[in-house]
C-alpha cells in the first residue's frame, strides 16, 4: 500500500497515532461483531442460565420462518422502490438544473437540504400528511375516492415509508448526477449538437451514457441506504406494521432482540446483515476501481 | 563550509536492487559539484543519501568530518533546491524563508537580518509578503533558493532545480546560480540531466550510469577526453560518433598505426568530420546524404557511409547546403580519434608501439 | 451554448418548481401545523394557511417541553444534540486524521493490516451488530452518558479514507523540505499538513455534523434517563403520543426545531458541503 517517497522514521509514533481509532473500532465494532457471530451459533435458555451451542440452527430456522423470509421480500420490494423513486426524480432535476445558469444555484439550494433532515423526522413529517383522520394527503385521496389507512393497510404502509425514505434520498442524488452531468465536457455537447442531436437526444445518447458510472455508484449507495438507515423511518411511522407489513430486516432484528429477546435469532439475522453489507462494499470498490479508469 | 566524503557508498532497495554500487567521490570545500546521468542512473539516489531522506545500505558519508549515515536531515546542515521548490503554500515568502531557522532556535533579530540579507540577494524583496501561488516560476524558483541560503549550512544540495522553468529562464538563472555559489562559496552538490547545465555550472563533473561512476573530471576534460563508451555517447549534443572496428577494416580503411590493440569501437565527434576530401591524415568514407538540420550558426548533416551499419553526424560550421540522396564524403582527421576497449568499452590509450 | 428553446427552457423551470414543491411541501405543512392552536386538530384536515399560535407553541415546547408524554423541555434536547453532534464531528476528524497521517508517512510492521481493521468499520454499520453493542456499553457502564453516545461512533473509515487520499496528493518534496528545515514528524504534521487540510476538515465537518444529529438508533438504545435524551430520538415520544391526543401543534413545533439546525447548516456551508457530500463518498 502506498506511503510517501520518504517516511519518517519513529517506530513508535504511528502505532500511538492509531491507537485511538484502532481501540474504538476494536471495542465497539469488531468485538461485538464476533459476538453477534458467536450468539448465532448459540441457544439461550428463556432464564439466560445457559448457553448451548447448535451449530447452524438459528440460521435454518430463520430461512424456514415465513415471517423473516416475509421481512426479506419485503426489505427487497422497499430497496428497489425506494431506488428508483429517488434516482429517477432526482435524475430529471439535475438534468433540468444543468440546462440553466444562473438560476440553476437557487434550485440546488432549494433541493439539497433535506440531505440533513434526520429519517426518523422525515417519516414524521410523511406520516403527518397521511394521517387517516387529519393528513392532508388522505384528504385528498378521500376526494377521489381513494381510502387511504396505512395502520390497516400493508400496501398503504409500504407506500408511505417508501416515499419518505425516497424524499429523503432525492437530495443526495441529486447532488451526485449534478456533479457527474457537471464533469461531462461542454465540448462533446457541442459536438453532438453540430451532429443535428436535439437536447432530449444529446441526454440520452451522450450525458446518460456517460454517467453510468455515477449511476451504479448510486444504485449500490441507495440500496445501502433504503436497507440500513431507514430504521428511523419505519420506528417512527409504522414500528414495522401493520402485521409485519414494513418489518424490514433492520426493524426485525432490533425487534426480535430488543423487544423480542430472542437473541440467538437476532444474532444470526445481524449476521446476515453484515454478510449483506460486505457484500455491497464489495461491490461498490470493485467498481471504484473501475471508475478511475473511466 | 565544509567537504564532502562519500566511501564505498551502497544503496540496495527491497528486492535487492542495487541503485548505488559502490561509490567513492571526494567533493572539496566550495567546490560545486554536478551530478549528471540518464533517467534511473542514481544521481538524485545519491543526492538525496548525502540529504538523509534516503538511508545508506553500506559504506560511509562525511559532511566536513563528521560521519553523518545516521544523521536526521536537519542535523546535517544541509539545505536542499528541490525540482518542485516545495514550498509551504500556506505561509508567506517570508514564512517559508524563515522556517527552518525558527525550528532551530535561531534568535528573532538573526532571523529577520538573514531573511532581508537573502531576499536582498535574490531580488525577492517585493514578495516577501506574498504566498508562493502568487509567485510566478522564477519568483518561486528564488524563493526556493532563498530558503538554502538563509539557513547558511554547509553544503547545497540541488535536485534539477531548473527543469521546471522555460528555457529562457533557465539560462538566466543557471548563471546565477553560478554567482551566487561562488560569492558564498558553499560546497555544492547539484544533479541535473541537462549537459548544458552540467557542463557550463560544474568545478567538478560526475557522470553517473547504472549506479556507478563513469567518470569524474572537469567538464571540459570530459568532453574532449571521455573515459568510456558511455560518457562518449552521452556527453555533448549529439553524441559521439560511434563506429565499430571492424566495420572499418572490412571496408579497408586506412587505420592508423596509433590504434592500439583490442579496440573494437572508435569513436569521433560529430564537429571532428570534414566534409569532402581532406588528405591523408584522414580516413575518408564516401556515402549518401540523408538530411540536414540548419540551426543557423552550423548546419547537423547526417548521412551514411557505404558499408557502416550506422547513421553518421556531422557538425558543419555555418550553412551547408544539399539534397537527400547526394553523394558526399566524410573526412575523419586521424588525429581526433577516440578508441575504445572491445570487452570493457574503456578507452584505450594510443601507444607508441601499438599494432 | 448558443440554443433557444424557449418550450423546453419553460418546461425545464416548471419541472424544477414542481421539484422544490414537493421538497418543500411536507416542512410546509408541518411548519403551518406548529402554528395552530391544539383545536384545530379536533375534527377534519390539517391547516393550510398559518396560525396565530406559533411563538405560544414554541416557547411552550422550549421551555417547558411536554410533561405527559415524559418528554423533557427541547431546550436541553436541542443542547444534547449539538453536544452529541460536535464530540462525534471533532472526535471523528481528530481521530481519523491523525490514523491517516500514520498510514501516509510511517511504514511499521502491520501497518496493511491497521488499515484494513480501520476499514472494517464501513462493513459493520452499527444498525446490524446493534444488541452486541450495546452490551458493551452497557458493561462499560456508558449508558446514559455523553461518552457513551458518541465514543462508539468516532470511528470512521471514510474520514480516515479521505484524509489519506488527500495526503497522498500533497508532493512528497513538502516534507522533505520540513525534515530538511528541522521539522520532526509532530512539527511538520501541526505547521504544514494540518494547515493545508482545512479546506477538507471544513468541508468533511459540515457532513459529520449532520451525521451526529441525525442519530436516532443509537440515542434511543443508550439515554433512559431524559436529561441526555437528543431531540431528533425524543421527537419518536412526542409523536407516538400525539396520535392519541391530537396535540399536532406541539409535536411539529417539536420536528421544526429537530430539523431546524443542520439544515441551516447545509444552507449557509452549501459549497463546502458539497464539497464533503461528494469527496467523502468517492
Amino acid at each position: 500500500m502506498q506511503t510517501k517517497r520518504t517516511i519518517f522514521p519513529n517506530k513508535a509514533l504511528p502505532y500511538l497515532l492509531l491507537a485511538p481509532q484502532l481501540a474504538i473500532t476494536i471495542i465497539f465494532f469488531i468485538w461485538p461483531a464476533g459476538q453477534a457471530v458467536k450468539s448465532s451459533f448459540e441457544r439461550e435458555d428463556p432464564f439466560g442460565f445457559r448457553t448451548t451451542f447448535i451449530w447452524f440452527q438459528n440460521y435454518t430456522r430463520l430461512f424456514t420462518d415465513p415471517a423473516y423470509l416475509n421481512s426479506f421480500g419485503r426489505t427487497m420490494i422497499f430497496a428497489v422502490a425506494v431506488t428508483l423513486l429517488s434516482m429517477a426524480i432526482a435524475l430529471l432535476l439535475a438534468a433540468a438544473v444543468n440546462r440553466l445558469m444562473r438560476s440553476g444555484k437557487l434550485y440546488t439550494t432549494l433541493l439539497v437540504w433535506p440531505y440533513a433532515v434526520a429519517p426518523v423526522v422525515a417519516g414524521i413529517l410523511w406520516w403527518f400528511m397521511f394521517n387517516p383522520s387529519i393528513g392532508i394527503i388522505t384528504y385528498v385521496l378521500s376526494q377521489l375516492g381513494v381510502t387511504w389507512n396505512h395502520r390497516v393497510s400493508g400496501l398503504d404502509a409500504m407506500i408511505l415509508i417508501t416515499i419518505a425514505a425516497a424524499w429523503k434520498q432525492i437530495s443526495y442524488n441529486f447532488l451526485f448526477f449534478l456533479a457527474g452531468m457537471q464533469s461531462v465536457p461542454a465540448s462533446l455537447n457541442e459536438a453532438a449538437a453540430i451532429d443535428g442531436a436535439g437536447p432530449f437526444k444529446r441526454f440520452w445518447t451522450i450525458v446518460f451514457p456517460l454517467l453510468s458510472p455515477t449511476t451504479f455508484f448510486l444504485l449500490i449507495i441507495n440500496i445501502n441506504y433504503t436497507m440500513f438507515d431507514t430504521f428511523g423511518i419505519v420506528d417512527g411511522t409504522t414500528s414495522g406494521g401493520p402485521a409485519q407489513a414494513t418489518n424490514i430486516l433492520v426493524y426485525k432484528v432490533y425487534a426480535d432482540g430488543f423487544l423480542g429477546l430472542n437473541i440467538g435469532s437476532s444474532a444470526a439475522q445481524s449476521v446476515i446483515l453484515m454478510l449483506i453489507v460486505i457484500g455491497l462494499v464489495f461491490v461498490q470498490f470493485r467498481f471504484v476501481e473501475r471508475r478511475v479508469q473511466y | 563550509m565544509a567537504r564532502i566524503e562519500l566511501t564505498g557508498v551502497t544503496k540496495v532497495y527491497p528486492g535487492n536492487v542495487e541503485a548505488i554500487k559502490n561509490l567513492n567521490l571526494s567533493i572539496a570545500d566550495g567546490e560545486l559539484v554536478v551530478l549528471v546521468g540518464p533517467s534511473g542512473c542514481g544521481k538524485s539516489t545519491l543526492l538525496r543519501m548525502i540529504a538523509g531522506l534516503e538511508t545508506i545500505t553500506d559504506g560511509t558519508i562525511e559532511i566536513g568530518d563528521t560521519v553523518v549515515n545516521k544523521l536526521e536531515p536537519a542535523d546535517r546542515d544541509i539545505a536542499m533546491v528541490f525540482q518542485n521548490y516545495a514550498l509551504y503554500p500556506h505561509m508567506s515568502v517570508r514564512g517559508n524563508l524563515e522556517y527552518g531557522l525558527k525550528n532551530r532556535g535561531t534568535p528573532k533579530a538573526e532571523i529577520a537580518e538573514r531573511v532581508n540579507e537573502a531576499a536582498r540577494i535574490l531580488e525577492i524583496e517585493p514578495f516577501l509578503e506574498r504566498k508562493p501561488r502568487q509567485l510566478s516560476g522564477g519568483q518561486r524558483q528564488r524563493v526556493a533558493m532563498g530558503r538554502a541560503i538563509v539557513r547558511k549550512p554547509k553544503a547545497f544540495l540541488f535536485d534539477e532545480p531548473l527543469s521546471n522553468l522555460d528555457a529562457k529562464l533557465r539560462s538566466h538563472m543557471r548563471v546565477e546560480i553560478r554567482r551566487l555559489q561562488r560569492t558564498l562559496g558553499t560546497t555544492s552538490v547539484y544533479v541535473t540531466h541537462d549537459q548544458l547545465e552540467a557542463m557550463t555550472l560544474a568545478d567538478k563533473l560526475v557522470v553517473m550510469n547504472g549506479g556507478l561512476i563513469e567518470q569524474v573530471g572537469k567538464p571540459l576534460e570530459i568532453y574532449s577526453d571521455p573515459q568510456s563508451l558511455f560518457v562518449a555517447a552521452f556527453m555533448g549534443s549529439p553524441g559521439m560518433n560511434l563506429i565499430e572496428i571492424e566495420q572499418l577494416q572490412a571496408l579497408g580503411a586506412s587505420l592508423p598505426d596509433m590504434v592500439p590493440a583490442n579496440t573494437g569501437t572508435i569513436g569521433i565527434r560529430p564537429e571532428d568530420i570534414v566534409l569532402g576530401d581532406a588528405g591523408p591524415e584522414h580516413i575518408s568514407l564516401p556515402g549518401t546524404l540523408d538530411a540536414i538540420e540548419l540551426v543557423g550558426s552550423e548546419s547537423l548533416v547526417y548521412g551514411r557511409a557505404d558499408g557502416l551499419n550506422k547513421e553518421l553526424i556531422v557538425r558543419a560550421p555555418g550553412i551547408h547546403l544539399g539534397e537527400p540522396g547526394n553523394r558526399i564524403t566524410f573526412s575523419i582527421p586521424k588525429a581526433a580519434l577516440h578508441c575504445f576497449d572491445r570487452d570493457t568499452g574503456r578507452k584505450r590509450v594510443a601507444t607508441a608501439n601499438a599494432a | 451554448m448558443v440554443e433557444n428553446r424557449p418550450v423546453l427552457t419553460f418546461l425545464t423551470h416548471a419541472v424544477l418548481i414542481l421539484g422544490v414543491a414537493i421538497v418543500i411541501f411536507p416542512v410546509y405543512i408541518a411548519f403551518i401545523a406548529s402554528t395552530h392552536g391544539p383545536g384545530t386538530f379536533l375534527r377534519g384536515v390539517a391547516p393550510m394557511l398559518p396560525g396565530e399560535h406559533m411563538v405560544e407553541n414554541y416557547s411552550r415546547m422550549l421551555a417547558a417541553g411536554h410533561s405527559t408524554s415524559g418528554a423533557p423541555p427541547l431546550w436541553l434536547m436541542l443542547i444534547n444534540s449539538t453536544w452529541m453532534a460536535i464530540i462525534i464531528t471533532v472526535g471523528k476528524i481528530s481521530i481519523s486524521i491523525i490514523s491517516a497521517y500514520a498510514i501516509v508517512y510511517f511504514k511499521f510492521p502491520f501497518r496493511t493490516l491497521c488499515f484494513w481493521i480501520i476499514f472494517v468499520t464501513l462493513m459493520l454499520p452499527v444498525e446490524v451488530r446493534i444488541i452486541p453493542t450495546f452490551a458493551v456499553v452497557a458493561n462499560l457502564g456508558l449508558l446514559n452518558s455523553y461518552v457513551g453516545l458518541t465514543l462508539p461512533l468516532i470511528a470512521s473509515a471514510t474520514a480516515t479514507f479521505l484524509f489519506r487520499q488527500f495526503f497522498l496528493t500533497v508532493p512528497d518534496e513538502l516534507m522533505e523540505a520540513a525534515r530538511v528545515d528541522g521539522a520532526g514528524p509532530i512539527k511538520f504534521f501541526k505547521d504544514i499538513l494540518l494547515p493545508l487540510s482545512r479546506t477538507n476538515i471544513a468541508a468533511l465537518s459540515v457532513i459529520l455534523f449532520i451525521y451526529g444529529w441525525v442519530q436516532y438508533l443509537w440515542p434511543l438504545l443508550i439515554t433512559t434517563d431524559t436529561r441526555y435524551y437528543t431531540i431528533v430520538m425524543g421527537i419518536k415520544r412526542l409523536a407516538a403520543y400525539a396520535d392519541q391526543e391530537p396535540q399536532w401543534n406541539l409535536v411539529m413545533a417539536a420536528v421544526m426545531l429537530a430539523m431546524l439546525p443542520p439544515v441551516l447548516v447545509v444552507i449557509f456551508m452549501q459549497r463546502l458541503f458539497v464539497k464533503g457530500l461528494v469527496e467523502t463518498e468517492k
